[in-house]
């Protein structure tokens, strides 16, 4: 439902604010994502280094959006939507906040890959999972940007795809270690990247959970369908 | 496929006369078709809504929305003005109290009000509550100055009068005094109180105060609040009222109306966003 104006449009301007401020974040946490995975992808340790000095810039917002969030609250005593708003916006910002912080966990593992890198063709896995994990970002952010729920429904449903991925990753680089215990340190690395991208995607579903909660008032009580079954996956040992 | 649990369901209101389990809302008041007219200016329009007993029921709307209208139906006040007339039910009890065979001064002894500005009467404290006492029962001196105490501790005053009980009403702070009218109205013994706007010209602590009181007084008490401050309506209200142009717009669980607000009308009120 699309809202009128306040009476008080100081107040509609502070909202805009907390708005407008999650969108930065937003925006900073997807370019975050990508220059990971392309530092990850041509380790480049100085790109690398770049991506993990950035994300204080996030972290910075988030206690902004703290400030803004509890000012508001104090000043404007919201109700309904408004305040759905404004809880929304917090809890959007934590999960932007985590997302940045998996980020930085992938460029901090590109220097130890620095030098021994196996198949290319595993890293295909990698950043194709990268890619639907964007994709999952940037539409969750378009979804609160327009308080779109059904966009949002969307997100929620569609994070089995990157499970699926990253089932298929595991195995691949289960596979590589027991062709090859050189391998396993590398693999090791990209197998924590998969994951922290895998984790990208679960914050992605959990604000599309946010957005559905302030556009519609209630909370997505469904069990979502999830795919990822790497905690019980095993592969024999051949001889 | 149900996506979503809808936390704030409204309770079905029991049928009437049905003997309810304990815990059940059972309905103290009900309008029915209930239309009131100023000369020929209708203010309410059908409007149907319950007061359930032990519950405190809020009426907000914007001014001119007649929610105080609808509090003065509730124990006849408008009787007291020429051109002023109710159509429609409304039940106390199951009974009509709009019939005319209704004993206006009983019914005002069952459902007690207590206005925006404090009205003591230009007596002492302790004749501002045994006046009403006296009207309808004969008690002995002790027993009166009994009830006297119980209701201004039940109003929580008695810390603050008690040694100045032949004091002048009007000499108490307006908070203070706003507490009076609510242990004059407590004395009595009622069964309904109305308030309205009852903290509208009291400061924040005396406010909090009579929030307190509300709080208090609906373990025995059915009351309805007519308030124009919506952080109120939200702290001390079970269920709400939305009133708009004399007609009841929606009626729901306090939170259900201040989080998910079925009509668009109430969501723009009661987030700032009317007109």
């Amino acid at each position: 439902m699309t809202m009128s104006e306040h009476t008080i449009k100081a107040f509609d301007a502070d909202l805009q604010d907390l708005t407008r401020v999650v969108a930065e974040m937003g925006g900073l946490a997807e370019r975050q994502i990508a220059k990971a995975i392309e530092a990850l992808d041509r380790r480049d340790p100085a790109l690398a280094d770049k991506v993990i000095a950035e994300d204080a810039k996030i972290d910075a917002l988030q206690r902004e959006i703290e400030e803004k969030a509890v000012l508001t609250i104090a000043r404007r005593q919201p109700m309904a939507v408004d305040l759905r708003e404004i809880v929304g916006a917090l809890r959007v910002s934590n999960d932007l906040e985590r997302i940045g912080d998996l980020a930085k966990n992938i460029a901090k593992r590109v220097g130890a890959l620095e030098e021994d890198f196996g198949s290319q063709q595993v890293m295909r896995g990698v950043e194709h999972m990268a890619d639907l994990v964007l994709a999952q970002v940037k539409d969750v952010l378009d979804s609160f940007a327009n308080r779109d729920s059904a966009k949002a429904l969307a997100v929620w449903r569609n994070d089995e795809e990157i499970d699926a991925v990253n089932n298929s990753l595991f195995r691949e680089l289960l596979t590589y270690m027991m062709e090859d215990p050189r391998n396993i340190s590398y693999c090791i690395h990209l197998l924590f990247c998969a994951k922290n991208i895998e984790r990208m995607g679960d914050h992605a579903t959990n604000i599309a959970e946010t957005v559905y909660f302030i556009a519609e008032g209630r909370t997505l009580a469904e069990e979502r369908p999830k795919g990822d079954n790497t905690a019980s996956t095993k592969v024999p040992f051949r001889n | 496929m149900s996506l979503a649990v809808d936390r704030y369901a409204i309770p079905v209101p029991p049928i009437q006369g049905a003997s309810a389990p304990p815990g059940a809302l059972v309905e103290k008041i009900a309008t029915r078709q209930l239309n009131f007219f100023y000369g020929a200016n209708r203010a309410l329009k059908d409007v149907n809504t319950p007061l359930y007993a032990k519950q405190v029921t809020a009426f907000v709307g914007p001014s001119g929305c007649g929610k105080s209208t609808l509090l003065r139906v509730l124990n006849r006040v408008y009787d007291l003005y020429p051109n002023q007339r109710a159509e429609g039910e409304v039940l106390l009890d199951g009974e009509n109290i709009l019939s005319p065979t209704q004993d206006v001064n009983l019914l005002r002894a069952r459902i007690g009000m207590v206005f925006q500005k404090p009205t003591p009467f230009p007596m002492s404290i302790y004749e501002n509550i045994a006046f009403g006492v006296r009207l309808y029962e004969r008690l002995g001196r002790q027993e009166l100055d009994g009830r006297v105490e119980q209701a201004l501790r039940r109003a929580a005053l008695w810390d603050e009068v008690k040694d100045k009980l032949a004091a002048n009403g009007l000499s108490l702070s307006g908070g203070q005094q706003q507490r009076l009218c609510i242990a004059r109205t407590v004395a009595v013994k009622p069964e309904v109180i109305l308030l309205d706007e009852p903290c509208s010209a009291l400061d924040p602590i005396s406010t909090a105060k009579v929030e307190e009181l509300i709080d208090e007084l609906k373990h025995d008490y059915t009351i309805a609040i007519v308030t124009h401050n919506m952080q109120q309506a939200a702290r001390v209200s079970d269920y709400t009222v939305f009133m708009y142009l004399g007609e009841l717009v929606e009626f729901g669980t306090t939170s259900k109306m201040f989080t998910t607000p079925t009509d668009r009308r109430t969501q723009d009120y009661i987030t700032g966003r009317f007109g």
